[in-house]
């Protein structure tokens, strides 16, 4: 096999899963190497209590990096956690790296914020590692040429201890987008239109490649954001390959390497890009030029249209199964078919999550304020950045201070409304223009209402009351 | 993964069809951050006379004294002799989790929920299947006989009474082959540590950045 494979173009996913498999199997599953685990508090305590039943240690504690994200209130943060069980499955998380020696940043640490944020942040992820975390999100990481994609409880547990994941070798698709993005069209707005091109099962059992002029003039933030919404296309990793932005994003980063290091990593990263004849097993085609900005009108991510459109009348749908699907969503939507999106009203908008809470996000949002006022009918805004550190750079560049000139309320950083685990969340029937990545029922609360957008599209919904078009804003 | 070879171990019966996993083990106690110390909780709803939450004291919560894992004949049993279908419902880890934590090794029925089955494999427990026929006439020496055993031979797949009937049992080989050696997925990764290492050492070569 191995000869063969070398002799033939690779795609970037097959060099990244060649160069890490440490053993095949005779069923064909192979033993693959992870060189980064991120850990959050949510799906580790079994992990850890199942090391310690069975007295085993980690193979490599370096390798792992902590942080509580899920759980951390985003307000008053030290007065400590309110609810009891949130707050033992924080401080079990600290035991557990102080144990294990696990490096944690804690919740008062300035590095704290969301685990897929972080990571990249500070140069924890890198390109051509494989990244594993407990959490589904863990495609972000592979806007930076990693192999990164998210395991369950007893998967982490298999990594704290082995080092490895038995794992199967996924198929290649490549999403290739052509043209440009048009003013106000972001990286959300593509992601969340090739979920509604392909669905969100479309990339099922495939790794996605993110190609083409439209994703190489993405910043690395932008290729994050897509890239975080992978999985939500079914794929369970995305990735883009290394290029100058890459290195030139990874360059001087507190975990990265400095010096004849750095150099001997640049050389092999530089590799870490699709052969040209390389084949992959689907492929997909965008013109960036038709995209508008997209809007979620259902419970999942695939039912989108465009700011411009009208949310769709199920009856009129190919299908019975989306047709039952599409009637469900609009009534727990509270939606009648043919409403101008831009007839929407909210009730509340949550600039945060994974997915849009990096200072590019931020400062998105902020430029579409220019000194404006949220609509008096719009009963909260959060806008919740996704470490301590672009918090404290949003600040330097006085983004809080817009914030909160418009009345949007400034918070601590974390996960916060993206699922509701701490305190913020919605109530039942309330609509929300959302950043994050997720509008099934009851994600952002029992009976919630969650619309996905980008950034400037939150704000601006702030503003208007109702979803409006960014571009003509 | 603890190891199991054999065991000869005392019986105690749950006498009823299709006891799901909610039974064996109520979804109040999901809420843990632990998968040890479920063990007390373990059929809590008929254990107990009281409503049970995570974190009591259980030693101080009424017991129900007619519920089998009350009564003092069946106190150290190993062997859970059970009806068909047994541990279906909700695919929980927490289920064999709870029944290994109370001293539980071997469960005996004429039929087992797949998902739970599998969840045995994975923490050490083995289900046993054996004809209906034979499952009734053990229960009906279990609760007749007080301080019933059975021996339960891996290797040589059979259930054997105290009268010396014995009974063979079907199981996969490969399952059969982690629990004798008491490996787990871990465990069988763990096999392969020389290779784990050789890579290590070559990354280390290739890739330093990636060990600092
Ligand atoms: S921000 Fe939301 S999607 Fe991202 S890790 Fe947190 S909860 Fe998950």
């Amino acid at each position: 096999m191995d000869t063969e494979m070398t002799s033939m173009k690779q795609t970037l996913y097959d060099k990244l899963w060649q160069i890490h498999v440490v053993h095949t199997q005779s069923d064909g599953s192979v033993l693959l190497y992870i060189d980064r685990h991120l850990v959050h508090e949510v799906t580790s305590p079994q992990a850890f209590e199942g090391l310690r039943l069975a007295g085993r240690q980690p193979w490599r504690a370096a390798s792992a990096v902590a942080v509580p994200d899920h759980n951390v209130p985003t307000l008053n943060r030290s007065q400590g956690i309110a609810d009891a069980i949130s707050r033992l499955q924080v401080e079990t998380l600290d035991k557990n790296c102080v144990e294990f020696g696990v490096v944690e940043f804690g919740m008062h640490d300035i590095r704290q914020g969301i685990v897929h944020v972080i990571g990249p942040e500070q140069g924890i992820t890198l390109p051509g590692m494989t990244v594993v975390c407990g959490d589904s999100h863990t495609s972000t990481h592979g806007a930076l040429g990693a192999l990164a994609f998210g395991i369950g409880t007893s998967e982490v547990e298999h990594v704290l201890a082995t080092q490895c994941l038995v794992a199967r070798q996924s198929r290649n698709m490549r999403v290739w987008v052509d043209g440009v993005l048009g003013d106000g069209v972001t990286a959300k707005d593509l992601a969340l239109a090739i979920i509604g091109k392909i669905g969100t099962a479309g990339g099922t059992g495939h790794a996605i490649e993110f190609a083409g002029p439209a994703v190489r003039a993405l910043s690395i933030e932008g290729r994050m954001t897509l890239c975080n919404m992978a999985i939500e296309a079914g794929a369970r990793a995305g990735m883009v390959a290394v290029d100058q932005k890459t290195l030139d994003y990874v360059r001087g980063r507190p975990f990265a390497p400095r010096g004849e290091m750095w150099q001997q990593a640049e050389d092999w990263w530089r590799t870490l890009v699709t052969d040209d004849g390389a084949v992959f097993d689907c492929e997909v085609r965008l013109d960036a030029g038709s995209i508008a900005p997209q809007v979620t009108w259902g419970t999942s991510p695939e039912m989108v249209v465009p700011i411009t459109g009208k949310v769709p009348n199920p009856a009129e749908m190919t299908d019975a199964v989306h047709q039952s699907d599409g009637q469900r969503a609009l009534a727990y939507m509270g939606l009648t078919p043919g409403t101008p999106l831009t007839a929407v009203a909210v009730d509340k908008v949550f600039i945060g999550s994974c997915t849009n809470s990096r200072i590019e996000d931020l400062r998105a949002a902020a430029a579409v304020i220019k000194g404006r006022q949220k609509a008096a009918s719009v009963k909260q805004v959060l806008v919740v950045p996704g470490s301590g550190l672009i918090k404290q750079q949003a600040e330097a560049e006085g983004l809080d201070k817009i914030f909160v000139a418009a009345g949007f309320e400034w918070r601590e950083p974390g996960c916060s409304m993206c699922l509701a685990m701490n305190a913020d969340r919605l109530e039942p029937g309330e609509r929300c223009a959302a950043t994050s990545n997720r509008n099934f029922e009851g994600r952002q609360g029992t009976g919630g209402r969650t619309h996905l957008v980008s950034p400037a599209m939150a704000a601006a919904a702030a503003l208007a009351g109702h979803f409006v078009d960014v571009r003509e804003w | 993964m603890r190891a199991f070879v054999e065991l000869n171990g005392l019986v105690v019966p749950i006498d009823r069809a299709n006891v799901d996993t909610d039974a064996i083990i109520p979804k109040q106690f999901l809420k843990s951050i632990r998968r040890s110390g479920f063990g007390p909780n373990l059929f809590d709803a008929w254990r107990y006379l009281d409503h049970g939450e995570p974190g009591q004291d259980c030693s101080q919560r009424p017991v129900n004294p007619d519920f089998v894992l009350n009564q003092p004949r069946y106190q150290g049993a190993e062997i859970l002799l059970a009806r068909e279908n047994f541990g279906c419902g909700s695919s929980r880890e927490h289920a064999p989790w709870a029944l290994a934590d109370d001293g539980i090794r071997a469960l005996i029925a004429p039929s087992f929920a797949d998902i739970f089955y599998n969840n045995c494999f994975k923490n050490g427990l083995l289900p046993v299947v054996l004809a209906a026929d034979v499952v009734d006439r053990l229960f009906r020496e279990t609760f007749a006989t007080p301080g019933y055993h059975l021996h339960i031979d891996l290797a040589a797949q059979t259930v054997t009474t105290p009268s010396g009937e014995k009974h063979s049992f079907e199981i996969d080989a490969h399952r059969k082959m982690c629990l004798l050696q008491g490996l787990d997925d871990i465990g069988l990764t763990l096999q392969h540590v020389d290779a784990i290492r050789a890579y290590e050492t070559q990354r280390r070569q290739t890739a330093p950045w990636l060990f600092v």
